[in-house]
């Protein structure tokens, strides 16, 4: 199945400004940084969560404790699905009793929040997960939601949304991608 | 009754004829052998195309009968022998129980007699249950009909007991069949010692062992004047032994099995059963040195070692699976396929690895296609299409080494003291 | 996902296969480190430890290696005899797969045991150890291990010291070394040694002294005698002398130079208690690694099973 670029929804400055909106709301609602720690869900959503963590940094001057979860053995397809790449999951901090702001890039059906939580929950039992994404694109097939969102991008089904970040891709942007051969 | 087989390429290098002729069969006897013969009244066979040889005879068969009667018996060898193109076998003692007493070598012949479908030659056992330790009635057996000794399965542990033995079988004028395996090197294996023994994992069996006994038995019938015939030989320095003893003038014959001509060790890397052998299968190098001493005459016959075993018995991890595969049904198929048409070997060669040295090497009487013998004749369809299945096989047992191969050229019929044992490919009952 | 169905041999896994099992590996030694040492990964799965020939040590790794994975583990153990002359092997198999297991670990004292059960069952088959044939997952763990202590695989010369004629962890060790692109050497006295050690694929050597100062690697062999009819070596004093692994010897080495061994060790005989106990001994690490890649394995081969995308 080829795709081509529909839509770049959002450019570089965007992303900026909406990842500084973020953590702004997180220290809001959590009234600071006192027990607070973000688990980004690799691989982009580890990047996403350590530039909470320096924005956060710069805002409140506190360095909030950053986790990276790999959720390959706890997917709901393990049966038809193999990741071909899984990394080490590495949660440096203790989980008991923390605020914990799942981190990832674009929420979609909500399956793989589903099994970042079943992952951070081996760990330890949180005081609170919450959970912070750079896109919404709907289409939820479970009751998860964000509490923090980026950017609400409507999306048809058949689209894709591919976030480039410049850690692992060069640069940032988030692009809206439909079926090659579409009108 | 009699029987013309006519037109068919008769070949017999003992009675000096290899031309397309006529052979004409009375009361199980041939009277003449010649061109446009005619008969008043009898059966004319139509044998256009076909190749006509003295009847074959396996110097290597065992008939698990009495004992095993669930992996073969007298009857269902004998098939399986008739359907492969021979007229006879030589059976092996190797029973249960052993075939060491004259009444156990009647028995034997009684039941060739009655259910036979091609002649059953008794070979008795050399030792008292072929233990090694005592000799067994040698004389007695013999005055019962057994033609030849042997211990086959097990060897004749030391040179004292193999010396007594031959010393007292020459007496008798019998020829003792030596299974040359020197079991305290050989010990548990079940691999040639080399690259299938390192691959596999599994114990090895080195050549060493087969050239140690070979040698030490033939220096024993030089010793004792007792006619020695060596049975599978598997590895090129006992086929080297052999033709050094040969040279030196000594009555010194040998056989090689066609599993041993046509496969080597590459071949049981998958752990499949059926190729483990006694000896077992050895390296590429080995095998061509049999083959080399099958066609400069060094090797005198070709003999199956046809060995039965149930299914289920084979059907166990490799180590602990019975030895052998069976052979009656593949010999000639095989040594068409791989010997014959790849001109390595002529017809009568064939005739001579397969149906005058195995008589002569145990002194048995001469089948010829010449007036006066037996009428003994093997006739070949030198084009029948062969594939080995476990459904082509007509003995009990289908543990076969070829299973899956596809040769060229059978047997189609068989006549044993002129009557039709095999006919058009069909075992006669 | 790997190339193949079935692990039972080193040559059924390609060098990817070998790498993607250790980078897999990696993260289930983290699963095995915290707290939960649980994942739902193979819940619901069924695994038959198929152990026809004692062993603690194996059984136990596949077994925890199975239930951190949320899988079922059954153990089937039994000698070899009685299956030979009760219930034969095929029949076993024919039962497990009436039970639908969907993964058979067996060990058994006969080789080709793996590839008869292959040959009859849906279940995929890894091979724990079969007579003196192979031991692939020993071998990984073995990988695994050196990997994580010395960085890399490429290039390090590893001695393997003792019984490599008897020796199914040797079997697969070997094959495994060249694979990655390692150099392994065997060190034995000639009866110790198979018939064609040129086959194996690793460089002979008959003294370990000789060999010593190239090793990354001392990988030593427990030497068993139990299993040859006559005693190969004089005793196991000579043996110890010429053989083990002493103080001596680890001092005569590379300082870098590490000392591995599968277990269970012959204190005194192919290495000394002192050399043992020494921090550049792994065996424990070994153990550790065991589980890991036990699991890695596991995953890898039930995992993505029903996708039929894979060979």
């Amino acid at each position: 199945m080829a795709y081509r670029e529909k839509a770049e929804v959002m450019d570089a400055q965007s992303i900026d400004r909406a990842l500084t909106r973020i953590a702004h709301e997180i220290l809001e609602s959590n009234k600071g940084a006192d027990d607070l720690a973000l688990a980004g869900i690799l691989t982009r959503g580890a990047h996403v969560a350590r530039r909470l963590a320096d924005r956060i940094m710069t805002i409140e001057g506190t360095q909030v404790p950053v986790g990276s979860i790999d959720i390959s053995f706890y997917r709901d397809d393990v049966a038809t699905h193999l990741n071909p790449e899984v990394h080490r999951t590495d949660i440096p901090f203790a989980v008991d009793g923390m605020n914990v702001v799942l981190v990832d890039d674009v929420l979609y059906t909500g399956r793989t929040i589903r099994a970042a939580l079943d992952a951070l929950m081996d760990y330890g039992r949180p005081a609170s997960v919450q959970l912070a994404v750079l896109v919404d694109r709907g289409h939820r097939e479970l009751p998860i939601r964000a509490d923090y969102v980026g950017k609400n991008v409507p999306t048809a089904r058949r689209e894709r949304v591919k976030v480039a970040m410049a850690e692992h891709d060069g640069r940032d942007a988030v692009t809206i991608y439909e079926q090659d051969g579409e009108v | 009754m009699a029987l013309l087989l006519k037109n068919g390429h008769v070949i017999d290098p003992v009675a000096g004829v290899d031309a397309i002729c006529d052979v004409l069969i009375r009361d199980g006897v041939i009277v003449e052998v010649g061109t446009d013969l005619t008969m008043p009244k009898g059966e004319t066979v139509d044998c256009t195309q076909k190749v006509i040889v003295p009847g074959l005879i396996d110097a290597h068969t065992h008939l698990r009968e009495p004992g095993r009667e669930d992996e073969e018996t007298v009857a269902s060898g004998t098939r399986a022998a008739a359907h492969g193109g021979f007229t006879a076998v030589c059976a092996m003692p190797n029973t249960s129980p052993i075939c060491d007493t004259a009444s156990a070598v009647r028995f034997l012949e009684q039941r060739a007699a009655e259910q036979g479908v091609v002649r059953v030659h008794p070979i008795g056992a050399v030792t008292l249950g072929q233990g090694g330790e005592t000799l067994a009635e040698i004389g007695d057996m013999t005055a019962a009909g057994a033609v030849a000794f042997s211990d086959d399965g097990h060897a004749v542990p030391t040179a004292a007991m193999m010396r007594n033995a031959m010393d007292y079988i020459k007496a008798f004028d019998r020829t003792l069949i030596s299974h040359a395996e020197d079991t305290s090197l050989s010990g548990d294996g079940v691999v040639n010692e080399g690259a299938a023994s390192t691959m596999m994992g599994l114990p090895g069996w080195p050549a060493a062992a087969e050239e140690i006994a070979v040698a030490r038995d033939i220096r024993l019938a030089e010793l004792t004047g007792c006619r020695l015939h060596l049975a599978h030989l598997s590895t090129a320095g006992s086929v080297a032994l052999l033709r050094d003893a040969k040279r030196r003038g000594l009555a010194v014959t040998g056989e090689v099995t066609p599993h041993h001509l046509f496969l080597d060790e590459t071949a049981l890397l998958g752990y499949d059963t059926n190729l483990k052998m006694n000896p077992p299968l050895r390296t590429a190098r080995d095998r061509e040195a049999l083959v080399e001493a099958v066609c400069d005459g060094t090797v005198d016959c070709i003999a199956t070692d046809h060995a039965p075993h149930a299914r289920h018995e084979k059907d166990l991890e490799f180590e602990v699976a019975p030895f052998g595969t069976v052979g009656l049904e593949t010999a000639l198929s095989l040594v068409i396929t791989h010997l014959l048409r790849t001109e390595l070997v002529t017809w009568a060669d064939v005739v001579q690895l397969m149906a005058h040295a195995p008589r002569a090497a145990f002194g048995l009487a001469p089948v010829s296609l010449a007036a006066g013998y037996v009428g003994d004749i093997t006739i070949i369809d030198p084009e029948a299409k062969v594939e080995v299945t476990e459904d082509w096989l007509v003995g009990m047992s289908h543990n076969s080494a070829f299973l899956g191969q596809r040769l060229l050229g059978k047997a189609s019929d068989v006549l044993v003291g002129g009557y039709f044992a095999l006919r058009n490919g069909k075992v006669v009952q | 996902m790997l190339s193949c169905r079935n692990i039972l041999t080193m040559d059924d896994l390609s060098a990817d296969d070998i790498v993607q099992i250790l980078d897999t590996a990696d993260s289930f030694k983290e699963v095995n480190e915290r707290r939960i040492k649980k994942l739902p990964t193979l819940r619901g799965r069924t695994v038959v430890n198929l152990f026809l020939e004692p062993s603690t040590r194996t059984r136990t790794s596949f077994e925890i290696a199975a239930k951190r994975l949320s899988a079922d583990a059954i153990n089937f153990t039994a000698s070899a005899s009685s299956t030979t002359k009760g219930e034969s092997l095929r029949d076993t198999a024919a039962t497990l797969s009436a039970m639908a297991c969907d993964l058979v670990v067996v060990r058994h004292c006969y080789a080709g045991a793996p590839q008869m059960l292959a040959g009859c069952m849906d279940a995929c088959v890894v091979n724990g150890g079969d007579g003196m044939h192979q031991h692939p997952t020993q071998a990984l763990l073995d990988l695994f291990t050196m990997r994580e202590k010395l960085g890399r695989l490429e290039g390090l010369t590893v001695g393997i010291v003792g019984d490599i004629a008897h020796s199914r962890v040797a079997g697969s060790l070997i094959p495994a070394l060249r694979a990655v692109g390692a150099r392994p050497i065997v060190v034995a006295p000639p009866t110790l040694l198979p018939a064609r050690p040129d086959l194996l694929g690793a460089e002979v050597a008959t003294s370990l002294d000789d060999v010593i100062g190239e090793l990354d690697v001392a990988y030593m062999l427990r030497v068993q005698f139990e299993r040859a009819a006559h005693m190969p070596i004089p005793s196991n004093r000579e043996y110890a002398m010429f053989y083990g692994m002493n103080a001596a010897r680890l001092a005569a080495a590379r300082p870098s130079m590490v000392v591995m061994h599968p277990g269970p060790m012959n204190r005194g005989v192919e290495i000394s208690a002192e050399v043992a106990d020494s921090p550049r001994t792994y065996v424990l690490d070994q153990v550790t690694s065991g589980v890991a890649v036990r699991m890695a394995i596991m995953y890898l081969l039930l995992g993505g099973a029903d996708s039929g995308s894979a060979a």
